[in-house]
């Protein structure tokens, strides 16, 4: 099977420091990948590497196109990058309000994406918008309020839908749980899960809760001063770490 | 008068100027950067406007200017007086007569023939600034052609109003290509943008760019299959020429809720009665 999503040798200096280096995993369809580490090693650089908000000093991330198979995104021209960030892939940020455009109402935030892949019929678009929107659990009435009326973790799943609503297959995830008191964050879970299940979507999952990462990935990797420590399966990881430091984040949860 | 230049401007800065409407033409719709200069006038009355008039006329040329469709409101008064006192061009209210019609907000009823020149001065030139405020951004989104997010302004008019609301400024699509802003002109005026036979240039001042088209571009006004685009105007015919198919002011004549409808192009109106038609409030 090819990988969706390939990555090789991922470096980013920021001058003398490094961001992240030498990276390299393969992701298939269907699984979830778990990024954990404290803050500062170098999780979010990679994942900003891999999505091309960043550029990386070296490596390649090769992405498995519908069109043209696998294809080196790093190298590839931005027209083609970005028609991937609004078709195949989704991105979903720690903070709802950097992902949505707050004086746009909620069917708008969901339909702008189908609108920039030329959907061109209101009907529909309001359709696919309202239907969304209950998908995410938020009641379909409210779909001409503009997100600034929303609860934080409304406002979360708001962007989880405007994110999902032209099927993408690979889901770019940094913190999406960050911010969020505990009962909305066990909702939101459980609401990612299903639809990661439902869609048989693959995601990226950057995050400093273990908890998220033990719902919700399949595999997981641990970074530390922008390498990789440690990688194998969630549930390896967490019950039995081999490296000092995952032994240090595992045993420094607390515990209610 | 010789204490100034033809046209105020001094030739190189006409060159200058010359050079950006020449690339304009030759990219429909593409908005040029251009090095504005200060103006006698403040920003928001024209500066862009007359900076291409400026550029473009010739002692041969006869100059019209309007605004809001008027040849004797302020703006439109103090520009042709502008160009006779520094270019000594000869000046008309006549659209027909007129080589370079400098306007603000509107296109002349009468349609414009080969030979003449529309100067529109633009406030904000930028089509997608109220959605999207970064300019890297936006510049971005044109030369890649990212425009979903025009139509998400249109989505949130029909969400909240039920119909695409967007009355003056309303976007449009030159050949295919480019969104373009075609200054606040009523949408009614829309239709007229496409195939013309004149020369139209946009010029922004503050801002500082310039865009034009070409002689019969197309341009198509943006809009969704269900909700197609409406070139509208308010019901009622001229109540001064008796015209049903121009543009209509709206004018409070008391505090009794009395008004009158009048058409907004006044050589039109005026040609109009000169030929004998008569509106109901007609003298």
């Amino acid at each position: 099977m090819t990988p969706l999503l390939s990555v090789r040798g991922i470096t980013k200096r920021y001058g003398a420091h490094i961001g992240c280096a030498d990276v390299s995993f393969d992701l298939y369809p269907g699984e979830v990948m778990g990024i954990v580490g404290e803050s500062g090693s170098g999780k979010s650089t990679l994942l900003n590497c891999m999505v091309g908000h960043l550029t990386p000093d070296a490596g390649e991330v090769v992405f498995d196109t519908r069109a043209n198979g696998p294809q080196d995104t790093v190298t590839m021209s931005e027209p083609e990058r970005r028609m991937l960030s609004r078709t195949d892939w989704a991105f979903v940020h720690q903070h709802a309000r950097d992902g949505l455009r707050m004086g746009v109402s909620a069917g708008g935030n969901v339909g702008e994406r189908l609108m920039a892949v030329g959907e061109r019929h209101y009907g529909d678009i309001r359709d696919k918008a309202s239907d969304w929107l209950q998908r995410v659990e938020i009641d379909a009435a409210r779909v001409d309020d503009r997100p600034t009326t929303f609860s934080g973790g409304m406002q979360q799943r708001l962007q989880i839908a405007r994110n999902l609503v032209t099927g993408p297959r690979l889901v770019f995830m940094d913190e999406p749980t960050g911010g969020l008191d505990v009962s909305v964050q066990a909702r939101l879970l459980d609401l990612l899960r299903g639809l990661v299940r439902d869609m048989g979507l693959s995601a990226i999952i950057v995050t400093h809760d273990l908890a998220v990462v033990r719902l919700l990935a399949d595999r997981l990797m641990v970074m530390k001063l922008g390498r990789v420590v440690e990688a194998g399966l969630t549930d390896q990881v967490l019950d039995d770490p081999q490296h000092a430091y995952s032994q240090l984040l595992v045993s420094s949860v607390l515990q209610v | 008068m010789s204490a100034y230049n033809f046209a105020y401007l001094d030739e190189q800065t006409k060159r200058m100027i010359r050079r950006a409407i020449l690339k304009g033409l030759a990219i429909p719709g593409y908005q040029v950067p251009f090095a504005s200069r200060e103006m006698p006038m403040p920003y928001g009355w024209g500066t862009g406007g007359v900076q291409v008039s400026a550029a473009v006329l010739t002692p041969e040329d006869t100059f019209k200017v309007i605004d809001q469709g008027s040849d004797d409101t302020t703006n439109a008064v103090s520009i042709r007086t502008f160009f006779e006192r520094t270019a000594g061009v000869e000046t008309t209210t006549t659209t027909s007569d007129a080589s370079v019609i400098q306007t603000r907000h509107r296109i002349p009823e009468e349609p414009l023939q080969e030979g003449q020149i529309l100067v529109y001065q633009v406030p904000i030139p930028e089509p997608l600034r109220f959605l999207e405020p970064r300019e890297s951004e936006t510049r971005k989104m044109h030369s890649l052609e990212e425009y979903g997010l025009m139509h998400v302004k249109l989505y949130e008019d029909i969400s909240c109003h039920g119909h695409i609301a967007t009355a003056y400024a309303y976007p449009v699509k030159v050949e295919g290509r480019y969104v373009m802003d075609p200054s606040p002109i009523p949408k009614f005026d829309n239709p007229k943008l496409g195939d013309m036979a004149a020369i139209q240039l946009f010029g922004a001042g503050r801002e500082q760019r310039i865009y034009a088209l070409p002689p019969y571009t197309e341009v198509v006004s943006l809009d969704f299959e269900d909700h197609p685009f409406e070139a509208s105007k308010a019901e009622h015919a001229c109540s001064l020429c008796g015209a049903e198919d121009s543009y209509l002011d709206e004018v409070i004549i008391d505090d009794a809720g009395g008004r009158m409808f009048v058409c907004s192009d006044s050589d039109y109106c005026e040609s109009r009665q000169a030929a004998g038609h008569k509106g109901k409030d007609a003298a």
